[in-house]
């Protein structure tokens, strides 16, 4: 039942018509706004802007240094054969592994990282890759850093008393200097 | 014709009090992170104040504000004596003892897992027992209202439910359902680990269970904001209500849709598909419409107002509005607030945007701006109106009332608009200390000593709203007249069924949930793979 009908089982008059009508011009606005919310979200999700993470994987902290993708000789950056890189890392009260993260300028980067212990988060400042870090699970970001530099990478969620020291690092090289130190490492990370 | 004040009197207080003290914590955690203090040697501290700023703020205080403040209405909209008063003391108590047995490891250090539990870290099992027995009472309080109107509805057949009663009902069948969520993730999965029966939890259920409680409990925190902007405001300024049926409308919208959008708060974990995620952010626009219709509502009544003391021309009115009047002034405030911060939880609930920000300063600033600012003011413009007809003696000082506002209101922005400006910066949240000295914090240390200010000023508000209503408790007594709500321009002789009562909307509220989240759930429970080792934190 409209508003206009509830008004006028109670009389006619006409201002409470003249209400009823603008509000129903207000209320049809206020959808016709939420409705083009909704559809430039969907629009910009269906061009591949940046998504939230499509597919539930996951992995089991346990036996994270035992065997699978998260072993500690398997962590950091890798080159895959068609030029993208893979970075892996790991989060655990309280720091990253690798604490200091290398990638190359202009070149598609997959993050994929998991926790060992409690829920983290990896914030990479002056980007929007931004992920949680669920034990049990693997987090998928797709990333392209368009410019060499470095980025402070803090863990963004409350992990223990230990959060506030739990920051990481992004260096972002250019591509030539990244494909001169892979040549040398099959993993290459920024740790000194 | 409230017979029963003491009971409202006693919510009220109580809430203000653990307010007062949760407000001290929160503007001594500003102090410690921002570059005013140096690092603090023991990091502990800081979280533990955090758990019991959030614990209080976030369970506490709103859910005594909203229990008070729904005895009142069910007294005086409806127009008869509270049915169950014992049952009423009984909850109380309830909420006050879960209050007290919560607070109890939380300040000895041994519940330092904020209000938000984060498992796989394990807090001593009494924090989570007092924040059950919290919950559980305040069940309690659901119940006496849908008891209260039944009463009411039997003697009153085919009589509009007054609107005050029906947003409140509404707003408790909200928390009763939206608790559930959390309840099933507390009695579920963290008790039996607290107790030692278990000693691995799923971490990603965990989340998903809380999101269930965790963005409906904010519809629950501004339900009594709603009730005062459609059912006190325009009374108190002098005008009428433009529509009653528009405000039946927006609290069943805000029953219905509040709840199956909580997925927005974990569109950046792991543990949950694009397809729900996508759901979840386009209900979540949905939540927006209640509140445009209502931000119409109340302009067009305080419009009223304006026009009904002389006011001409498009801006003439609002020149003549009452703006002595302390909840006039509360109301302008809270627009404000809420305009900021609604627009900026519309880039939260976005699919898109939200990356930029989540966990950072900015969600901070965000809910600190919508529900310490555009709600707890009209918190307090609630108590001013309510408190003569609860303490039978009259609040006169309406200098310091309007000054109190002002300094909410300034201190807010102050705190809140830096704090955003940090988060989209990169800042992240829930640091007992920043290293300002490094080139990339450096930028940010300035407007984190500005937001500290505008804490402290919070604090200076704070205690002018507790020392107005000490004051008020010592006037000589005068007789504060029948309590009136706001009456509508064209009052409603005959309202149809869906409008005047709750089931069908009840049963979409569930209906709704039960799409959006039973497969997300069950999806998760079945897995036999993701549960981790219990992280243990404080003494056993």
């Amino acid at each position: 039942m409209s508003s206009e009908d509830i008004q006028s089982e109670h009389g006619h008059s006409p201002s409470a018509l003249i209400a009823a009508r603008i509000e129903k011009r207000w209320a049809t606005l206020s959808v016709a706004i939420i409705v083009l919310l909704a559809a430039m979200a969907a629009f910009a999700g269906i061009h591949q802007a940046t998504m939230p993470q499509a597919r539930v994987e996951t992995a089991d902290p346990s036996t994270l240094h035992l065997s699978g993708e998260f072993i500690e000789s398997n962590l950091g950056s890798a080159v895959e054969p068609d030029g993208s890189v893979t970075v892996r890392a790991i989060g655990q009260q309280y720091s990253f592994t690798p604490q200091c993260v290398v990638v190359p300028a202009d070149t598609p980067v997959t993050l994929r990282a998991t926790s060992a212990d409690v829920v983290h988060g990896i914030l990479i400042e002056g980007t929007n890759i931004n992920t949680m870090l669920v034990p049990g699970y693997v987090s998928v970001m797709n990333a392209r850093f368009k410019e060499p530099g470095d980025h402070l990478m803090p863990c963004q969620e409350f992990c223990g008393v230990g959060h506030e020291g739990m920051w990481g690092k992004v260096q972002v090289v250019d591509k030539d200097t990244f494909r001169a130190m892979s040549t040398d490492n099959r993993r290459l990370t920024c740790v000194k | 014709m409230l017979s029963n004040k003491r009971l409202v009197l006693a919510h009220f207080l109580l809430a203000f009090v653990l307010f007062g003290v949760a407000l001290l914590l929160g503007a001594w955690q500003m102090y410690i992170r921002s570059p005013l203090h140096p690092w603090l040697s023991n990091p502990e501290l800081y979280y533990r104040s955090l758990t019991a700023h959030g614990t209080v703020m976030g369970y506490a205080f709103p859910t005594l504000i909203a229990m008070g403040f729904g005895y009142a209405i069910s007294q005086l909209a409806l127009k008869q004596p509270l049915v169950g008063p014992r049952w009423a003391w009984a909850s109380f108590f309830l909420v006050a003892g879960g209050a007290v047995v919560a607070m109890i490891p939380v300040s000895l250090g041994w519940a330092s897992v904020l209000y938000t539990f984060y498992p796989p870290l394990i807090a001593n099992p009494l924090f989570y027992i007092g924040v059950v027995l919290l919950v559980v009472g305040s069940w309690i309080w659901v119940a006496l209202m849908s008891i209260n109107l039944r009463v009411w509805k039997r003697a009153n057949p085919g009589v509009p439910v007054p609107l005050a009663m029906f947003a409140n009902v509404a707003g408790s069948y909200l928390w009763g359902w939206t608790a559930i969520g959390a309840a099933l993730e507390v009695l579920l999965q963290i008790l039996p680990v607290a107790l030692g029966f278990k000693h691995t939890i799923d971490a990603g259920l965990s989340r998903v269970f809380f999101s269930w409680t965790l963005h409906a409990i904010v519809y629950f925190w501004l339900m009594p904001t709603y009730i005062a902007y459609y059912t006190i405001v325009p009374r108190a300024i002098g005008g009428k209500l433009y529509s009653d049926t528009m405000a039946r409308i927006s609290f069943i919208l805000f029953l219905v849709v509040a709840m199956p959008i909580g997925i927005h708060h974990v569109f950046a974990d792991p543990e949950v598909g694009a397809g729900f995620k996508f759901i979840h952010s386009a209900f979540t626009a949905l939540v927006a419409l209640p509140t445009l219709l209502t931000v119409f509502t109340i302009c067009a009544s305080v419009e009223i107002a304006g026009r009904l003391r002389g006011g001409k021309g498009i801006f003439g009115w609002l020149k003549v509005l009452p703006w002595q009047n302390p909840i006039m002034l509360a109301v302008a405030f809270s627009f404000v607030m809420l305009g900021f911060g609604g627009a900026g939880g519309l880039i939260n609930m976005s699919y898109q945007l939200d990356t930029t920000i989540h966990n950072t300063q900015w969600i901070t600033g965000h809910f600190h701006l919508i529900f310490g600012g555009a709600i707890v003011i009209m918190y307090f413009a609630i108590a001013y109106d309510l408190w003569p007809h609860l303490t039978g003696r009259a609040l006169t000082d309406l200098r310091l009332m309007r000054a109190q506002l002002w300094l909410w209101f300034i201190g807010m922005i102050v705190t809140t608009f830096p704090w955003h400006w940090v988060g989209i910066l990169g800042m992240p949240r829930r640091m007992a200390f920043f290293d300002y000295t490094s080139p990339e914090l450096q930028p940010e240390a300035i407007s984190v000593i500005v937001s500290a200010f505008g804490g402290f000023i919070l604090v200076i508000s704070g205690f002018m709203f507790l020392a107005v209503l000490a004051r008020g408790m010592m006037t000589p007594r005068t007789q504060a007249g029948e309590y009136r709500f706001s009456v509508a321009v064209h009052p409603p002789v005959r309202v149809p069924v869906a409008l005047n009562s709750h089931g069908l909307w009840v049963g979409l509220m569930i209906a709704l949930t039960l799409t959006n989240y039973a497969f997300p759930i069950f999806d998760l429970a079945v897995r036999k793979d993701t549960s981790v080792p219990a992280v243990y934190v404080g003494a056993r």
